[in-house]
């Protein structure tokens, strides 16, 4: 086993507060892929301060990110958005030809978005997993258009035993969620969500997954304050067979 | 320029609650990304072609006195004249200028932010001089008073019924029983309205798409063909444009119309794409007599080599707002400035200074879209990012926000207040919830419940749960 590379999980925080399930789901599917799964003591990756405009803090969150993790082999997060910080946004926070440069660089090289991970990286192309039931995939925007994630998730989703997964119209269009925007302008953020959930709900489908918990919080509490019944679940949890058990969520 | 942006927020809970705008903003799928998404299909090479008016922008942008000079100097030698003009009064003073020496008393006008941006019709009013919009939808918004919502659809925020009413309301002379159902009736309307003032004008104005400084044309790409009328019928036509516009060549300038039109409307070539050289020449059958251009400033030059820099490559598509939810969502007006949405987010501030249009930056999800369909690959919400990284240095915007924002700065950076912090969090949501969901969050996190429910956390962090398992650290 100690031959095996290291993934440093970087939980985020959300999922650390909100859902440890997701972490779980992701060290399960890390370690079936055939890594070494550490989680060193960590915190956030400064990305609400970041698109918040507060650049000295997103700066001193890197600082503390990069002296955690830069030993590992991988980092790897189950979050679109703050994989893409740390992969596209950290090295522009320092200065051209910096020390911090060169290793915000070096640390931006390594760090994947768990599904992405899985699929590119580990070539994973069967789950073991099973899921019985109906989904519908949201791309979140940050994984989709910042780190190319489009066909990797639905690619494993496809091949979970059970699971039959129905194309969510305009899947890519965003949930209105946007971070800090969603408590800033409720209401446009309402708007928006509003149309995402009647699509959602249109599908028949009983399962919503995606790859962003910022999302998926955003888009299952618009569902349950409409009453609308259809469960949302990160696409870790579905490839590690976490998803269904309501109880379980912890 | 003045702008109305600083309650973004309240504007745009208006416009959410406006029954009428919500059905007009309804056309924006259809109407727009729809035909764009095939446009851009039909035409394999389009990657290619966004890569080359990127640079033909980037170089004309590097260039731009040397340009700029070589346009002025092949205006002038075509019998035209150059203006420059700082800011929106030097341009009204200049318009009016130019008017009153002509002895201009019927004005008429073709499509132009830029002359939105400069208030330009305020400064002609003022001078007592009225010029009347010949696009339809510039039309409809002097009828009503009100500026354009959007960048090439100026009327998108109203439905066929409020168009047929500021008609009867406006249109007095003729007969009040006319049927004003369909589109074409109040087309064929507007353009028995407006053919008596194409006639009877001396003076146009239009706006420009391109300025080409190797022979000192002036590119036109419209779709009513009333910016040709506005051009051709008077003996005088004043360009009002932004000195952004300028490229180098006539093959430069056809580059961006074909990315132009097809990210604008979907289509391969708009209707009218016109070029203009300088007044009418001796042997010529029409066209005016006096050819005048004026370049406007306005910020523009401060913008130019700066951290704002790739806005300046904007060729005015409107792509990005409508492909944009939070556009879609409210509609150009709550934006309070003539630029809206995403391109309008970068603009406003930069043309007005970011103490007056702070919300706007802010008043995006980050989804990215508007970069992915932008034209010239403008990497719009880095540059939205920018402007909220001077609003936050500069103390604007909510104090709960940047207080929240350096509050978690501060504790995230420091592991063991981290770990007290989420464990406390975890904690107090499960005890806020109810059934497994929380229906109302306290503090500035209320806003997150008005519209939606919170599903609670587990109680216990996945760190503080890692580390009783003893997993690996």
């Amino acid at each position: 086993m100690a031959d095996r590379p290291v993934v440093a999980l970087f939980v985020t925080c959300l999922v650390d507060v909100m859902r440890p399930r997701i972490g779980f789901a992701a060290v399960k599917l890390l370690e079936e892929a055939g890594y070494t799964v550490a989680v060193p003591a960590q915190g956030c990756c400064g990305q609400p301060n970041f698109n918040g405009g507060d650049a000295e803090g997103a700066r001193a969150l890197a600082h503390r990110v990069m002296a955690t993790f830069s030993d590992f082999d991988y980092v790897v997060a189950p979050s679109g958005s703050c994989a893409a910080t740390i992969k596209r946004h950290y090295p522009g926070l320092f200065e051209d030809g910096s020390d911090d440069r060169r290793r915000a660089e070096e640390l931006a090289a390594k760090t994947y978005e768990l599904i992405g991970f899985l699929h590119d990286v580990a070539g994973m192309r069967r789950v073991g997993g099973r899921c019985a039931g109906v989904a519908t995939y949201h791309d979140s925007c940050s994984g989709l258009r910042e780190l190319g994630l489009k066909d990797q998730p639905r690619a494993l989703l496809g091949a979970v035993d059970g699971l039959e997964l129905r194309e969510l119209p305009d899947a890519h269009i965003c949930c209105g969620f946007g971070g800090i925007f969603a408590v800033k302008y409720p209401d446009v953020s309402n708007k928006i969500v509003s149309d995402k959930t009647a699509a959602i709900a249109a599908t028949g489908a009983g399962m919503l997954v995606a790859g962003d918990l910022g999302c998926l919080l955003n888009m299952e509490g618009k569902l349950h304050r409409q009453g609308c019944p259809v469960q949302a679940y990160h696409t870790a949890e579905v490839l590690a067979g976490m998803a269904g058990d309501d109880e379980a969520r912890s | 320029m003045k702008v109305a942006s600083r309650n973004f927020a309240e504007t745009a809970a208006l416009a959410l609650k406006d029954q009428q705008l919500q059905k007009a903003l309804g056309v924006i799928q259809e109407g727009f990304v729809a035909k764009r998404a095939e446009a851009r299909a039909a035409l394999p090479e389009f990657d290619r072609l966004k890569a080359e008016g990127k640079a033909v922008k980037e170089h004309a942008l590097a260039h731009l006195d040397h340009y700029l000079e070589r346009f002025e100097a092949n205006v002038t030698a075509s019998g035209g004249h150059v203006h420059w003009a700082r800011d929106g009064v030097e341009a009204g003073a200049i318009v009016a200028r130019i008017a009153k020496e002509a002895g201009a008393r019927r004005i008429i006008k073709g499509k132009s932010m830029v002359t939105e941006e400069a208030h330009l019709n305020q400064s002609l009013a003022a001078a007592g001089l009225e010029a009347v919009e010949t696009d339809l939808g510039d039309y409809i918004m002097q009828l009503r008073d009100e500026p354009p919502s959007h960048l090439i659809m100026p009327a998108l925020h109203l439905v066929r019924g409020e168009i047929a009413e500021t008609f009867r309301e406006h249109h007095a002379e003729l007969a009040p029983d006319r049927p004003l159902a369909d589109r074409q009736a109040l087309i064929k309307e507007a353009r028995k309205v407006l053919r008596q003032k194409f006639l009877a004008a001396d003076l146009g104005i239009t706006g420009a798409n391109f300025l080409v400084a190797e022979t000192g044309t002036v590119v036109l790409v419209t779709n009513e063909g009333n910016g040709d009328l506005t051009t051709i019928l008077p003996k005088t036509h004043i360009v009002v444009t932004g000195i952004e516009k300028v490229v180098p060549t006539l093959e430069d300038a056809t580059t961006l119309i074909r990315l132009l039109a097809r990210s604008a409307t979907g289509q391969e070539i708009s209707a009218y794409t016109s070029f203009f050289t300088g007044p009418k020449r001796a042997h010529e059958p029409d066209g005016p007599e006096a050819f005048h251009v004026v370049l406007l400033d306005n910020g523009r030059s401060d913008l130019v080599g700066g951290e704002f820099h790739e806005m300046m490559r904007c060729i005015r598509c409107g792509a990005c707002l409508n492909h944009c939810p939070v556009y879609a969502a409210v509609g150009g007006h709550a934006y309070g400035s003539v630029y809206s949405g995403p391109m309008g987010a970068v603009l406003t501030p930069g043309f007005a200074g970011i103490d007056q249009a702070s919300p706007l930056p802010e008043a995006s999800t980050a989804c990215g879209r508007c970069a992915e369909v932008c034209p010239v690959g403008i990497p719009i919400p880095d540059l939205m990012r920018h402007w909220r990284t001077r609003a936050f240095d500069d103390g604007l915007g909510p104090w709960p926000i940047r207080f929240g924002l350096k509050a978690w700065a501060a504790m995230a950076k420091r592991p063991w207040l981290y770990r007290v912090g989420t464990a406390l969090a975890a904690r107090l949501l499960r005890l806020l919830s109810k059934g497994g969901w929380i229906i109302r969050l306290p503090g500035p996190f209320k806003a997150w419940t008005v519209h939606r429910d919170m599903a609670a956390p587990a109680g216990r962090t996945f760190q503080a749960q890692w580390r009783a398992r003893g997993g690996r650290r």
